[in-house]
């Protein structure tokens, strides 16, 4: 039989060459005339071990990394095809702790198929959860999901059923499904491993939502930072199309759903649900007034659901386990898994799916293995841009919605920045009113002038002018902008502004920098770059 | 289809680098738009150019988590080395380096996108090997 070598194909696995790796094992199979075929798979989410390469034995997937191209003779000398050791072998892939102590429901398959085979993955329960679906009203889906406790992903935590319910419950001519694929939260990778390493699940899910609200016509709306993924999608929707999983004749069921992919443009606002809909009507991305719901009047006026991709993804597995399955995981009211994303200054950077309740430590350290840079952690940011920066003695918080609003902080899309000692935090809270600044789509003036007063006060209290009085001043700033922004960039930017001064006081307690030398540094952090 | 006028802009700079404004009147015209509204999109997203870039366009990523792991110390190296300041191009139209928030690669950072290309770990030493053969290759 001929050996499978199974080398990823996910954005991040490429960054750091997986292409040339594969170009080496290719070149030696042809030179050695080896009976071995390679396949591209995405990623398991183990990056600082990427490139990962796999070979299927009798045993198991026995894993090597990280590979460079330089290694692939050696590997294959030392019978890498049998799985034999080797200075870079890490044993079964499997039996690998960082992969071994997750629940992987929603990224069940990722890393593992090959992602744009669609007999890949109907072999390994793919299609089951449609299947499902369409055996059953509209009305038993929107409540198998709304009974599995799935709350929205993206980071609001809204029950994904309760908003289904409203949409399959307001008649209209043309809903649509909406999937919020704009990711742009630093820390945060999921929505990227997943429609690289199994984009067909994510099609499974937006179409299992088109049935349960009587939508045919979806849209993803994907971030142009991520040009892998759109051609990944592209690609895995003309496969669907082909195959008769979109289109007039959803699975020979005869109901229809369509469904296209769409690039933003670089704008971080576009991961608010109304400005996504503003952005893929055409128009700026400026955020619109809510009421009334997108649930009811959503994209071109007409009622849509608008969910983030991983809500969306893990769908198609609660319709084929039940709802109970999926509830089973899970702490108070946040049921199910969370994918957790340790990113920054992390020695073992990477996905952990995982039912909510871990703490922060036990991710940081039991998964993570602590800081990249070996030196103390001093602060650690949860939920993007927009999330509060928490000390160590908060370490011990579970991962969990509430649990996280009672500290002031917000678990958001669950990425987990690390930061060491080095770190300077009334540095990164001038960073955070800064990236409001430059991302504040304009529409209500807390957030547009905010802003930018925000960081001119920042820059005071850095430089010990009259500190007391524009830390109050700065005090008042972040309750005017909590209090008076319409949407969540405005209202949560006191988020890491306000969490860096409660939990860092001494980093704004410090003697004034001196003047820069020339002027070169300070035009460059005063400008506005865009 | 609907809502065409992204498709559309993002179609014209793949294709030139970026959206000249002799564009707006055509694309304001096809769509029933009037030139301000088409002009507005262009200006509101970051992506859209309305000047051509370098011949390669390097994109820096400076968000937290890339932060953590030295991004601006990278950004400082590139900018001194190239002689110029994030969201320029050099004299010579070689690169235009331009700031980005976040690549989905942050637990490789820092992470830069090179003509659409992504790359993780980029310290000092590795963006100048990136420059260097980019340079190569004209």
């Amino acid at each position: 039989m001929s050996a499978k070598v199974y080398i990823p194909r996910d954005a991040a696995a490429l960054s750091v060459g997986a292409d040339a790796v594969a170009k080496a094992f290719a070149a030696q199979i042809a030179s050695r005339h080896l009976d071995a075929t390679i396949v591209r798979n995405g990623s398991r989410g183990m990056f600082w071990l990427e490139p990962l390469v796999e070979v299927e034995t009798p045993r198991g997937r026995v894993a090597y990394g990280s590979v460079s191209a330089d290694a692939v003779a050696g590997l294959l000398d030392a019978g890498l095809l049998e799985g034999k050791p080797h200075a870079l072998c890490l044993g079964l892939t499997e039996e690998i702790p960082f992969l071994k102590n997750q629940e992987r429901l929603t990224f069940a398959r990722c890393g593992i198929t090959d992602p744009l085979s669609l007999s890949d993955y109907m072999s390994h329960g793919g299609y089951r959860g449609l299947e499902k679906a369409l055996g059953m009203t509209p009305q038993a889906i929107v409540e198998q999901v709304a009974n599995s406790g799935l709350r929205g992903r993206g980071g609001a935590g809204f029950p994904t059923g309760i908003k289904w319910r409203t949409v399959l419950n307001t008649a209209a001519d043309q809903k649509y499904i909406v999937c919020n694929a704009d990711e742009g939260d630093s820390g945060t990778y999921a929505d990227r491993m997943i429609m690289e390493g199994d984009p067909f699940v994510l099609i499974e899910g937006m179409t299992i939502a088109g049935l349960a609200v009587g939508a045919t016509s979806g849209f993803i709306y994907l971030r142009s930072e991520y040009p892998h993924a759109f051609r990944q999608l592209q690609r895995a929707i003309r496969i669907a199309y082909d195959k008769g999983y979109l289109g007039a004749n959803v699975a020979g069921s005869g109901k229809r759903f369509d469904l296209d992919v769409r690039m933003g443009a670089g704008a971080y606002i576009c991961g608010e649900e109304t400005s996504l809909l503003e952005s893929l009507e055409g128009k700026r991305g400026q955020i619109r007034f809510k009421p009334p719901l997108p649930a009811i009047k959503g994209l071109f006026g007409q009622p849509t659901v608008v969910n983030n991709v991983i809500s969306l993804a893990t769908v198609p597995i609660i319709l084929d386990k039940g709802a109970q399955h999926y509830r089973d995981f899970g702490m108070g009211k946040s049921r199910g898994t969370l994918t957790i994303q340790l990113a920054g200054n992390i020695k073992h950077g990477g996905l952990v799916e995982k039912a909510f309740g871990l703490t922060l430590r036990e991710a940081i350290y039991d998964f993570g293995g602590g800081t990249a840079s070996g030196r103390a952690l001093r602060a650690v940011q949860v939920g993007g841009p927009l999330g509060a920066y928490f000390p160590k003695s908060l370490l011990d918080t579970p991962l969990d919605y509430e649990a996280f609003a009672e500290r002031k902080g917000m678990l958001g899309h669950g990425g987990i920045v690390v930061f060491d000692d080095t770190v300077d935090l009334a540095h990164q809270a001038r960073f955070a009113m800064e990236f409001c600044a430059v991302e504040s789509c304009g529409k209500c003036t807390p957030c547009r002038v905010g802003s930018t007063r925000g960081v001119e006060v920042i820059d005071k209290i850095i430089a010990n002018q009259d500190r007391a009085q524009n830390l109050e001043l700065l005090g008042g700033l972040c309750e005017v902008l909590t209090d008076g922004s319409l949407c969540a960039l405005g209202g949560l930017i006191p988020f890491p502004v306000q969490s860096a001064i409660r939990h860092f006081p001494e980093d704004f307690d410090k003697p004034a920098p001196p003047p820069p030398t020339n002027g070169a540094r300070k035009s460059q952090e005063s400008q506005s770059w865009r | 289809m609907p809502g065409a006028l992204l498709p559309i802009l993002h179609a014209l700079q793949d294709e030139f680098g970026y959206v000249d404004k002799a564009a707006v009147p055509l694309i304001a015209d096809a769509l029933n738009l009037s030139h301000a509204e088409v002009h507005g999109v262009i200006s509101f997203y970051h992506d859209f150019r309305h000047t051509p870039p370098g011949r390669h366009v390097l994109k820096m990523c400076r968000a937290e988590a890339c932060q953590s792991m030295g991004c601006e110390s990278t950004i400082r190296h590139v900018q001194d080395r190239l002689g110029v300041k994030l969201g320029e191009t050099t004299e010579d139209r070689s690169f235009t380096v331009e700031p980005v928030y976040c690549l989905g690669n942050c637990a490789l950072s820092p992470a830069v996108m090179l003509d659409g290309k992504l790359y993780g770990r980029v310290s000092s030493e590795v963006a100048d090997f990136l420059i260097d053969s980019a340079q190569r290759h004209g």
